[in-house]
């Protein structure tokens, strides 16, 4: 009995987070320290992108998919800067195991995304974040306007239509 | 228990129903829920689950107002999924906190997470997905007085699936500082240096009530008692120094006397050093790690071994595969002596150059290898084993003569065209079993392969075509049966929808018999909502996540994960 209304209570609960999401009001982003590349400790809060909406990807070293979404986005970020002065934030979830590889692996792939360490997950856990890749756009105002879980070919392009809407103040589905 | 459940689910059912505007706050979280429902298979060894389904659920809900934050953990596992420890059985709140930052300041009382420097002596923290929690309950105090300094202060106990720690003495109280300067934030004048610099250092007191520890000598019946410590003592120092395109990472642990159940309970002190070198430029990265550790477990409770109540952090310095095949057998760092390297060499072919073809070329190569440390062990009682005793001297640059794990692999990425992205991948591994406790059995020599080609169709849909195979002489039981092979084909429509199937077949068993596991899985995504249902065979093997293991039983059935962010 126990069980069957806890199950009852989870089911509804999980159905109302996911109906719930379409009207929820925007979330700032949180006063967590992270790290630079070289060292520095940064406030998530402190992220931005001289007044215009920014892109945040939460990625790690060991993610198949997070490494095709990060390669897909380099090769055409040049040309998005470009375009509309987007600037992505990528975060590294990677621990100390792999955290020694994320500084290679970004130059030795070129790429000239503003990269982040996130070692012990604290930004990830206040951004509920549950597995990378999962990609947020901030808006001017520092507010969390819209996210996406997951990778699969093509999605770059959505993010960036999504961005420019963004740009343009218009209402995000 | 059910007047909890029902002010959490009225609580958060309100919010969903309303706003996430809570008196000024907001409210944030996510969700997971998996299920599970297996039946006996013997062939595959999965065995007879006498729950129709089993589940995993969990909920944080965070609520921000400002310098004030507060959040909450629901877990329920209705009963655990297969390879969970049971002793999870049981819902409740399992995580709570609440914190408050004011301009240098910042105060969490409850559950927290932290870590020293590269977690040598303290890293408290989470894998949701392996069942591994050592989450801190108490008190943590961060303090930033100047700009380039970080002061934490930690005290608590961790959490042991549903036990009520502060009940017992049974848990060990965690102490510990932490000091973090970075010279460039802190002296104006060389802010913009090609020269970075910072240091820092740690101290970590474990205190548990002494216990009457007795042992007996075989041969003449006399009866030692060994005082067990009460405070064990640990501190580390570590630098990170950065100059253009070089860069070094170091740190240094120490820890005192510390009898336990995972050590043999020897009186030997712990050591552990770290090193990483790194070179990056444009287009090359290049990084050297070395590592050696001695005797380092370090837990909260002398008598635990396994998983739980970890207080330090140990990673295993080996590449983590994402392809199955490369991961079948993973290594995890031997805390009572260990000493590894690793290499990583990342480079990009330039686009329009001959080798780089059109979109140029990433390639990837890596190299490790785990060996014991140097052991002198002192003069033995054999009546007595090693208890009680130091164990052993170890030379610290000596490296011992059994080799644990070795890995040499290849990665090539290149986009063809607007239309075919293709990998390559080659591993060659060495793998000893005692490192994952089967001492004496044949050492397991594989030479795997992948190849990776996904498919632009349409506009923004696609296929994924993944083979792997995976060939090795080893041919003695579960641990190593022989060659597999296996295939994937996955189609991703629109980013929302996605449906795959694959097959891993064990082809070279050493009794003839030829074993597929296949799976059929679908997934739907909307925004950060995914839910994802599989049907299959799962091998029995081990899962790693972030250098920590767990073993997997072998399933067969229905498997549904939805998680969501909110």
């Amino acid at each position: 009995m126990k069980k069957l209304i806890l199950t009852i209570m989870i089911a509804a609960l999980s159905y109302g987070i996911l109906s719930a999401q379409d009207n929820q009001t925007k979330a700032q982003l949180p006063s967590v320290s992270v790290k630079t590349l070289d060292g520095k400790t940064i406030k998530a809060s402190e992220f931005s992108n001289e007044g215009k909406p920014f892109v945040i990807c939460f990625w790690a070293t060991w993610c198949k998919p997070c490494m095709m979404e990060l390669n897909a986005m380099a090769e055409l970020y040049d040309d998005w800067q470009e375009e509309t002065g987007i600037k992505i934030y990528a975060v590294s979830i990677d621990d100390a195991r792999t955290c020694p590889k994320v500084k290679p692996l970004v130059s030795g792939s070129d790429w000239s995304f503003e990269v982040i360490l996130d070692q012990n997950s604290e930004l990830k856990r206040a951004l509920g974040v549950n597995n990378p890749p999962h990609t947020f756009i901030v808006n001017e105002k520092g507010e969390i306007v819209w996210q996406h879980v997951g990778y699969a070919p093509g999605d770059e392009e959505t993010l960036i239509e999504i961005y420019k809407k963004v740009v343009k103040q218009e209402e995000i589905k | 228990m059910k007047k909890i459940l029902l002010a959490i689910f009225l609580i958060t059912g309100s919010f969903n129903g309303f706003s996430q505007d809570i008196f000024g706050g907001k409210v944030t979280g996510n969700f997971q829920m998996d299920f599970q429902a297996s039946k006996e298979d013997t062939i595959i060894g999965a065995e007879k689950v006498n729950e129709k389904a089993l589940m995993n659920a969990f909920t944080n809900i965070l609520y921000t107002n400002g310098d004030f934050s507060a959040g909450m953990r629901f877990e329920a596992y209705l009963n655990p999924i297969l390879g969970f420890d049971p002793q999870y059985k049981g819902a409740g709140l399992a995580y709570r906190f609440a914190s408050y930052k004011k301009d240098y300041l910042e105060i969490t009382a409850g559950n927290y997470y932290e870590q020293f420097g590269n977690g040598l002596i303290f890293r408290s923290y989470e894998e949701r997905n392996l069942g591994l929690d050592n989450a801190m309950d108490g008190l943590k105090i961060i303090a930033r007085p100047i700009e380039g300094l970080a002061i934490k202060g930690i005290i608590g106990k961790q959490r042991y699936y549903w036990e009520d720690i502060w009940a017992s003495d049974d848990f060990g109280l965690v102490r510990g500082l932490d000091a973090e300067i970075s010279l460039n934030s802190l002296i104006k004048s060389i802010e913009t240096s090609p020269f970075q610099i910072s240091f820092g250092g740690s101290f970590v007191s474990v205190y548990e009530k002494a216990e009457d520890r007795f042992i007996i000598d075989q041969t003449t019946g006399d009866i030692f008692k060994v005082n067990t410590p009460e405070n064990i003592a640990s501190g580390a120092a570590r630098m990170q120094i950065s100059y253009k395109a070089f860069n070094l990472n170091a740190e240094y642990a120490k820890k005192g006397q510390d009898p336990n159940a995972v050590n043999g309970y020897i009186f030997h002190e712990g050591e552990a050093a770290y090193l990483s070198l790194g070179y990056a430029a444009k287009g090359l990265g290049i990084n050297i790690s070395a590592k050696r550790i001695d005797n380092m477990s370090s837990k909260s409770r002398r008598n635990e071994t396994g998983n739980m109540l970890n207080v330090n952090y140990l990673p295993a310095l080996t590449r983590q595969h994402a392809y199955s095949l490369f991961a079948m057998y993973p290594y995890a760092t031997q805390v009572n002596g260990e000493m590894g390297i690793q290499a990583d060499v990342i480079y990009k072919l330039k686009k329009n150059t001959f080798l780089g073809g059109n979109y140029g070329t990433d390639l990837k190569l890596n190299y490790s290898r785990a060996m014991s440390i140097d052991q002198e062990f002192v003069a033995l009682n054999p009546a007595l084993n090693y208890e009680g005793t130091d164990g052993y001297t170890s030379s610290f640059f000596k490296v011992g003569d059994e080799i644990y794990f070795e890995e040499l692999n290849f990665e090539l990425s290149k986009k063809i065209s607007n239309t075919y992205k293709l990998s390559l991948m080659y591993s060659y591994q060495t793998f000893n079993p005692i490192a994952i406790g089967h001492p004496g059995e044949e050492f397991i020599y594989a030479n795997i392969f992948a190849a990776d080609l996904t498919q632009r169709l349409a506009k923004k849909s696609s296929l994924r075509y993944e083979l792997q195979l995976l060939l090795t002489e080893q041919n003695y039981g579960e641990l190593a049966a022989g060659n597999w092979i296996q295939g994937t084909i996955e189609y991703n429509l629109g980013g929302k929808f996605f449906a795959a199937v694959s097959d891993q077949w064990n082809y070279g068993k050493e009794n003839g018999e030829k074993v597929h596991y296949y799976n059929f899985s679908v997934g739907y995504t909307h925004k950060t909502s995914r839910i994802q249902l599989s049907y299959g065979k799962q091998r029995e093997g081990i899962i790693c996540i972030g250098g920590v293991c767990r073993m997997v039983p072998a399933s067969n059935g229905l498997f549904a994960t939805i998680t969501s962010s909110f």
